[in-house]
């Protein structure tokens, strides 16, 4: 299983590996409201909207649907709880870091519950979402505790007769838009990062996966979190998360999702109030495998790159560059690899690929493997869904894939591999830079010199070295040019939550 | 009054104050090399005192040389390549002490009280203050672990650079009697955060609450040899950590006069690092335009603290001319009020002095001020039949050229000065060795800048005194010290 977000075993004293943990069967749907000041409410409106399990196709629940009058409660409550002199901005620095720590201990606690509602409502696999989604969640949250009181400014000697210094002060009130495709990893990547500094929220997860971020509105609610500072809207893009973007009240609004709709945002930004963005998009990331690559690990780490998660992450290997020699060969154990994927029920602990999130992204994917088909790739394996009913789609591989394919330039976000060959680094470098996306890449070769000169000649937010979804809380992470503005996590996710303040004091006469 | 920030916060409150333990047991006597517990090797152990009685505690293991030499041993090979602490996430050197921070908070009770009976502290300041400051010193600390950065490095040439913040080995620190366990805290939280191993030497007059920390340490998991403590005295266990030819860094807080020998031997034997806490003789300027209700109490309270035995008190204090007679009357009325007794019971306001040496020398200087010409405005003398009590004292009309002017105290004696000017306050405040903390008092925004620039200080306060917290740099400068501790 590809290590998203560090270890399995948290260096546990007895060294004993856990055994397996257990879905929750018949788990209830406790949390499907407006999250506002601590308190659940209903939509404005009086609508609601369905929410769905990909594996099923059946309804979980509904849930409210907040549109823009809900939006502007929520802001209202940000902003209050954002006021000079409010219990948030009194608060001590390593108190926000408690809660943080506090917040972790929870998620820890409920950590079953919250991985079984991930299932149900996005179709991954159970345990990747118990053991990768959850583990970056708890480790992520954790990271940022530790931040909380060390935003620091600095003193700054300037010329003639003055002290200088800065404050780095948080920026007031955020929006975060999040994506199905790890929803409540996505949550807290801008959460964590948010809150340490000092922020408050107004969040709105996506209409096809709200069940894990209202849920963790109720543990704020435990941990003590002062109401007002994280508020929870769901709803749909065109309505609350327009809302959000086009907001005059509020500060700062932190995107993941597509480059398309990243766009929008960044404009609905510069349209209203200049309020501060960061996005996160998509990616059509170079997976570069050298001659002289450990061709397993290459062929692993290349068929997880691109199957995890049923194809639907930013950072997927949807573009492996191979080199001729070694063409072949990578082709034939990535079919192997392909073939033996298993598809199915999420809950089951074999599986290792479930649905698609939903009707619209299974006929887009199968859309493209067609064109892949139509303009001369060569079909491998799969190539089609699984059943005549459900959103499964077979894992599915191409060879003799050319540059100007839909499928070597189009993000999928489904189970594909294109693989394509490559004589020199030269080549490949330009090949691998001449897309407008530039999330992640990563390179596969035992040459020092290859490894170092492809780092820094990719341009890419990400290089990974003999590795693939290497992704920590202390590695910042976001995109060069079309794949996003600005960094997550790290120490780098700070800047994007503060304002920097410079004070100068005119002194009688200078000072050394 | 604050001395390393309480919260007053939603979360958490300050904890409200209970009662000390009757009857505690102490029962971690021993050396702690490899999460285990040892008899020294000599067979030797000492006694230890608690001040405000002059009884025997208990007697704790003797650590020398030979001790000394196998608790390294046990951190170098904790520290070696591939070891469980070198191999382990820097995360998890988190984790671990976030749990030793919750295993202090659980056991608060037992170590404030043991504090107390070891080091003559107040029970109330003990279990608010002082333990207040290791948990969340701790907690600060555990954050670091996994923000320890390098940078990439531009070169010219054909080169691809990068720095690493490695950790520097095993480490040697030896910790005082004054506020012995947040002074064992304070080295051992940021070394361990950057994957350090230690072998820790508390004081002689105070091992018991870090023999206590060995066993919460165990408890929390840290691999056997990380963490090494031997009791012991400082010419012979301390020597030997100055000394030792395999211990990669020293770190010491103390008197000046030891400092210095610590850094000689650092040198004479393998250069290891050093860092020093040293003595302080802290001036305190007070203003005309100062807050004169708020200057006196934290003048008062930045001497007086836990019986004046801190490396910041405020022990020279510089009154403007205009408010002297003034300020001298509200600090002897101050000084008046205290309840002196067995720092256990509630509503006693001071403690008795470490022991018998620190006692002698605290009277002899009293002596010194009273034959030089000072005036003598309070106490003055020894109090009770048993137990290491000095009056709380107050000499004002102090000159500079007096030995309670010169010379650090460290007891309830608080010395206060006449200036005229600014520039004046300034020669005289620098004119001294030390250089630890300073502070001054004023409205004026212009002053209080230039002397937060003027003043030889490590840490200069405003308005305030003895304002302490985990995420500020403390050190001194000249003679206080060398590097920065928080």
């Amino acid at each position: 299983m590809a290590a998203l977000n560090g270890a399995v075993e948290n260096g546990q004293p007895d060294k004993k590996v856990p055994s397996l943990p257990r879905p929750l069967r018949s788990l209830e749907v406790k949390y499907t409201k407006i999250f506002i000041n601590n308190e659940w409410h209903e939509s404005t409106s009086g609508k609601k909207f369905p929410t769905y399990n990909p594996s099923t196709l059946e309804k979980i629940c509904d849930i409210e649907e907040g549109d823009k009058p809900d939006v502007d409660n929520a802001v209202e409550a940000a902003k209050a709880a954002f006021q000079r002199g409010s219990p948030w901005r009194q608060m001590d620095a390593p108190s926000r870091g408690r809660l943080l720590h506090k917040l972790a201990d929870l998620l820890e606690r409920d950590r079953v519950i919250l991985a079984t509602l991930e299932t149900m409502d996005t179709g991954k696999p159970f345990l990747q979402a118990y053991f990768i989604d959850l583990e970056g969640c708890i480790k992520t949250l954790r990271y940022y505790a530790g931040w909380a009181d060390k935003i620091q400014g600095r003193t700054i000697p300037v010329d003639e007769n003055f002290v200088c210094f800065t404050r780095h002060e948080p920026m007031g009130v955020c929006g975060a838009i999040t994506p199905w495709n790890f929803p409540l990893l996505m949550l807290v990547w801008k959460m964590a990062p948010a809150l340490c500094c000092g922020n408050t929220l107004v969040i709105k997860p996506a209409e096809q996966t709200p069940l894990t971020s209202l849920y963790i509105g109720s543990l704020i609610k435990e941990v003590g979190f002062p109401p007002g500072v994280v508020n929870i809207v769901p709803g749909y893009g065109p309505t609350a998360g327009a809302a959000i973007s086009t907001h005059d009240n509020i500060d700062k609004i932190a995107f993941t999702g597509s480059t398309k709709v990243g766009k929008l945002i960044k404009e609905a930004a510069s349209k209203s109030n200049l309020k501060r963005v960061t996005l996160e998009l998509g990616g059509k990331n170079p997976c570069i495998v050298c001659a002289d690559a450990d061709l397993d690990l290459a062929v692993e780490c290349a068929h997880q790159g691109v199957f995890f998660n049923q194809g639907q992450c930013c950072t997927a290997a949807s573009r492996v560059f191979v080199e001729e020699q070694i063409y072949p060969e990578f082709v034939k154990r990535s079919v192997e690899f392909a073939k033996k994927r298993l598809v199915g029920d999420p809950f089951d602990a074999r599986t290792e690929q479930g649905p698609q999130i939903d009707q619209k992204q299974f006929d887009k994917i199968l859309e493209l493997i067609e064109s892949g088909k139509k303009e001369g790739a060569k079909l491998e394996c799969g190539g089609l869904a699984i059943e005549d009913r459900g959103l499964f789609i077979k894992p599915t591989v191409f060879s003799e894939v050319t540059d100007n394919m839909r499928i070597a330039k189009e993000e999928i976000f489904g189970p594909v591999q294109p693989i394509m060959k490559f004589k020199s680094i030269e080549e490949v470098i330009r090949r691998a830079n001449s897309i407008e996306y530039g999330l992640t890449a990563a390179v596969f070769t035992k040459n020092l010199d290859r490894a170092l000169t492809l780092a820094s000649a990719l341009q890419s937010g990400t290089v990974w070295i003999n590795c693939y979804n290497a992704l920590y809380a202390q590695a910042p992470f976001g995109g060069f040019k079309m794949s996003g503005n600005g960094r997550e996590l790290g120490e780098y996710a700070l800047a994007e939550y503060t304002e920097v303040k410079t004070v100068t004091i005119k002194l009688s006469q200078k000072s050394p | 009054m604050k001395k390393q920030g309480s919260d007053g916060n939603p979360a958490p409150a300050m904890p409200a104050l209970p009662e000390p333990l009757k009857d505690l047991k102490i029962k971690y006597t021993k050396i702690f090399i490899n999460n285990e517990w040892h008899d020294s090797i000599s067979g030797k152990k000492f006694e230890v005192f608690n001040p405000a009685t002059e009884e025997k505690i208990c007697e704790v293991e003797e650590g020398d040389k030979a001790d000394v030499d196998e608790a390294v041993k046990a951190a170098r090979k904790a520290f070696e390549l591939g070891s469980t602490w070198r191999t382990m996430d820097a995360s998890e050197r988190g984790r671990l002490l976030n749990k030793l921070a919750d295993l202090v908070e659980r056991d608060r009770l037992i170590l404030a009280t043991m504090e107390t009976i070891d080091g003559g502290k107040l029970f109330s300041t003990a279990y608010l203050m002082d333990l207040g400051a290791c948990i969340k010193t701790l907690r600060y600390c555990a954050g670091w672990a996994d923000k320890i950065h390098g940078r990439t490095v531009p070169m010219d040439g054909n080169f691809f650079t990068f720095t690493r913040h490695e950790p520097i080995g095993v480490c040697g620190q030896i910790i005082p009697w004054n506020f012995p366990l947040v002074m064992f805290i304070w080295k051992i939280a940021p070394a361990l955060c950057c994957g350090n191993t230690v072998v820790v030497k508390p004081a002689e007059q105070t091992p018991l609450s870090a023999l206590y920390m060995g066993s919460l340490i165990k408890e929390a998991g840290f691999p056997p040899g990380v963490v090494n403590i031997v009791p012991g005295f400082g010419p012979t266990a301390g020597a030997a950590i100055s000394h030792h030819m395999d211990i990669d860094k020293v770190a010491f807080t103390g008197s000046t006069e030891v400092g210095k020998l610590v850094k000689e031997a650092a040198g004479k034997s393998n250069l290891k690092r050093v860092t020093l806490e040293l003595g302080g003789k802290s001036p305190n300027i007070i203003f005309a335009d100062a807050d004169l209700d708020a200057a006196v109490e934290f003048a008062h309270i930045g001497l007086f603290y836990h019986q004046g035995q801190c490396c910041i008190a405020g022990s020279r204090i510089f009154v403007e001319e205009p408010i002297y007679d003034e300020f001298v009357r509200r600090s002897i009325e101050r000084a008046k009020k205290y309840t002196l007794g067995d720092p256990l019971k509630p509503g006693v306001q001071q403690g008795p002095q470490i022991d018998k040496e620190q006692f002698k020398k605290i009277l002899e200087l009293i002596e010194s001020g009273k034959k030089e010409g000072a005036k003598l405005e309070c106490g003055g003398g020894p109090w009770g039949d048993k137990g290491y009590f000095i009056q709380p004292t107050v000499f004002s009309n102090v000159t500079d050229d007096m030995r309670i002017a010169k010379e650090e105290i460290f007891g309830p004696v608080q010395q206060i000065m006449k200036f005229k000017t600014t520039d004046e306050v300034i020669k005289r405040a620098n004119n001294t060795t030390y250089g630890l903390a300073a502070a001054v008092f004023t409205k004026d925004i212009d002053k209080a800048l230039t002397f937060a620039a003027a003043l030889q200080a490590g840490t200069v306060w405003v308005n305030c005194y003895s304002a302490l917290s985990a995420q500020c740099p403390f050190g001194g400068f000249k003679m206080s010290g060398n590097g920065r501790e928080l």
